[in-house]
């Protein structure tokens, strides 16, 4: 029982202190953000833009394959529930609330923790068992500088560009199935989409995605950061940043929900 | 060439004594949770010194070299590196500091996505304003010092050991660092690669006047290099003292560790017994002296 509470109260321990390198490694990206060009070491934008392409541009299509589903996938079962009642009418407002301030985030935020974030963590991974992680250290190069800044800025620009893409992927999915269903047509579609979403809806969905960037990006960082054990290390440590991704994102879409809408 | 470099040794041992040490370690003391793996250590190195420390495995040389280049913090102690206290250095401080050191570590530790050429330009461009054509001069000027002049478009993951460790060479070298350390060397490398590894050591210290630390476990490559030799055990310093004070000292872990003697370990047949059931912990691990382990 005690060896039980003893593993629970090291788990807590652990959890609380990777939070606080996860937050340190933000303040400090932020820092060389701001404080890095007088020092005459900024963060690089080559590595940023390459970053940009690896987590943006090149997730593109599989982006679009699962906003174009999850489009789709909402307009048929809005049209059905909603038909149990006769309110087919009201499916487009459903789905395009759900859309853009729910599903678009959350799925390009786990797409990117399974993708990006698992790249990023196996990196970071086989980068500090190689030791170039020391190597840059005496160099006299912050590795967090080098490393961490290029690919959570990439990653807080990059996903809401996703998400908003997201957004027009899967809205116009839906509106396939709504005007064929409702035998409506696609302009009068969107006037209805334009109509139920207010800047306020884009900004939620946005916001959100923002956050999600900044948790993938710093779980996986953390992750690679405290790697050890050869191959074996890297792959444990890919898995749970990108287990620990997903629950993180889940947990901050609730939180950030519950804030917001009771504001 | 031993006797060349046994004259130099000796003139370095002369003419360097008085000088301010390039590296002053003090009552070091450095803990891996709550075992300690470094005692009370203390050492200086002369400018234009090649000090070898030497030990078996777990003897925590590697321990001591991440403290002696500022990546782990002692539990207490001080070390003192071109003058600056690095336990208690600023980060700007280290930084500037950095720039005069170079570190070659044991896997060559080369960025994996860049060629050698762009791994041996990445101090200059972070460290300097120079345009990237003098950088790239500089960078294979530093190539053609350690040989690698061909490979300079190469990724690391085409290159032997060998090479490997000739192009982390290269990067540590490419700031021409007043202080250079070295994990291992010879590790890994056949004879014939690893000795041309010591004759780079020494030619960098021979015309670049560069003072060096090397950690190493190989007898051979450390006698040929070394102008000192600091000789570990167990976390503790048993002996510093030039190649023919340790070739001489009768401390019997020192003559083990020349000889590749494990140690031997009196062991009951009951207490070995309860080992293998468990019952009691397997180390200190059973080694007879003609078993061949080491």
């Amino acid at each position: 029982m005690l060896r039980f509470a003893e593993g629970i109260g090291r788990g807590v321990v652990r959890g609380v202190e990777e939070v606080g390198f996860a937050g340190a490694l933000f303040a400090e990206s932020l820092f060389w953000a701001f404080a890095g060009p007088a020092r005459r070491q900024p963060v690089r934008l080559p590595a940023v833009f390459a970053q940009m392409m690896q987590i943006g541009i090149e997730a593109l299509p599989i982006a679009t394959v699962l906003a174009a589903t999850i489009g789709m996938m909402l307009a048929i079962q809005s049209l059905y529930s909603l038909g149990l009642f006769g309110a087919e009418s009201f499916a487009t407002i459903g789905i395009a609330l759900s859309v853009v301030r729910e599903f678009a985030p959350l799925i390009i935020g786990i797409l990117i923790a399974g993708r990006s974030g698992s790249a990023l963590a196996a990196r970071f991974s086989t980068m500090t068992i190689n030791q170039e992680v020391d190597a840059l250290r005496v160099i006299g190069i912050s590795p967090v500088r080098f490393l961490v800044a290029p690919s959570l800025f990439a990653m807080m620009i990059m996903v809401p560009v996703l998400t908003m893409w997201a957004n027009i992927v899967a809205l116009t999915a839906a509106g396939l199935m709504v005007t064929a269903s409702l035998e409506i047509s696609l302009a009068a579609y969107h006037a209805d989409v334009l109509a139920a979403l207010s800047v306020n809806d884009l900004a939620h969905g946005l916001g959100k995605s923002v956050l999600f960037a900044a948790v993938v990006a710093l779980v996986s960082a953390v992750n690679g950061a405290l790697a050890d054990g050869g191959a074996e290390g890297v792959g444990r440590r890919t898995t749970r940043a990108v287990v620990h991704s997903i629950a993180a994102i889940i947990m901050v879409d609730m939180i950030f929900a519950f804030v917001v809408t009771s504001g | 060439m031993t006797d060349r470099s046994d004259t130099r040794a000796s003139e370095h041992l002369q003419t360097q004594a008085a000088a301010a040490p390039v590296v002053e370690v003090e009552n070091l003391q450095a803990h891996y949770g709550e075992r300690q793996v470094l005692h009370d250590i203390g050492l200086t190195v002369s400018p234009g010194e090649i000090m070898v420390i030497m030990g078996g495995s777990g003897s925590g040389k590697s321990t001591l070299l991440r403290h002696l280049v500022g990546l782990t913090r002692p539990t207490a102690g001080r070390v003192e590196l071109l003058g600056l206290d690095i336990t208690r250095a600023r980060a700007m401080e280290m930084m500037r500091l950095r720039r005069k050191l170079g570190v070659a570590f044991q896997g060559g530790a080369l960025f994996s996505s860049m060629t050698v050429l762009e791994n041996v330009m990445l101090p200059l461009q972070e460290h300097t304003q120079l345009d990237r054509k003098t950088m790239e001069i500089m960078a294979r000027l530093k190539l053609e010092v350690v040989n690698l002049a061909e490979a300079e478009a190469m990724m690391p993951a085409e290159l032997s050991g060998g090479m490997l460790k000739r192009a982390a060479v290269a990067r540590a070298i490419v700031m021409d660092p007043a202080l250079l350390f070295f994990d291992e060397p010879s590790a890994g490398l056949d004879p014939v690669v690893s000795s041309a590894l010591d004759d780079l050591i020494l030619k960098l210290r021979d015309a670049m006047n560069m003072t060096i630390v090397v950690v190493t476990h190989e007898l051979e490559s450390a006698f040929k290099i070394a102008d000192r030799i600091t000789v570990l055990d167990q976390g503790r310093i048993l002996l510093v003292d030039d190649v023919a004070g340790v070739r001489r000292s009768e401390n019997p872990r020192i003559q083990n560790l020349l000889n590749r003697r494990s140690e031997e370990t009196e062991v009951d047949a009951r207490s070995y017994l309860r080992r293998l059931t468990g019952e009691a912990p397997l180390a200190p691990v059973l080694h007879s002296e003609d078993s061949g382990v080491s």
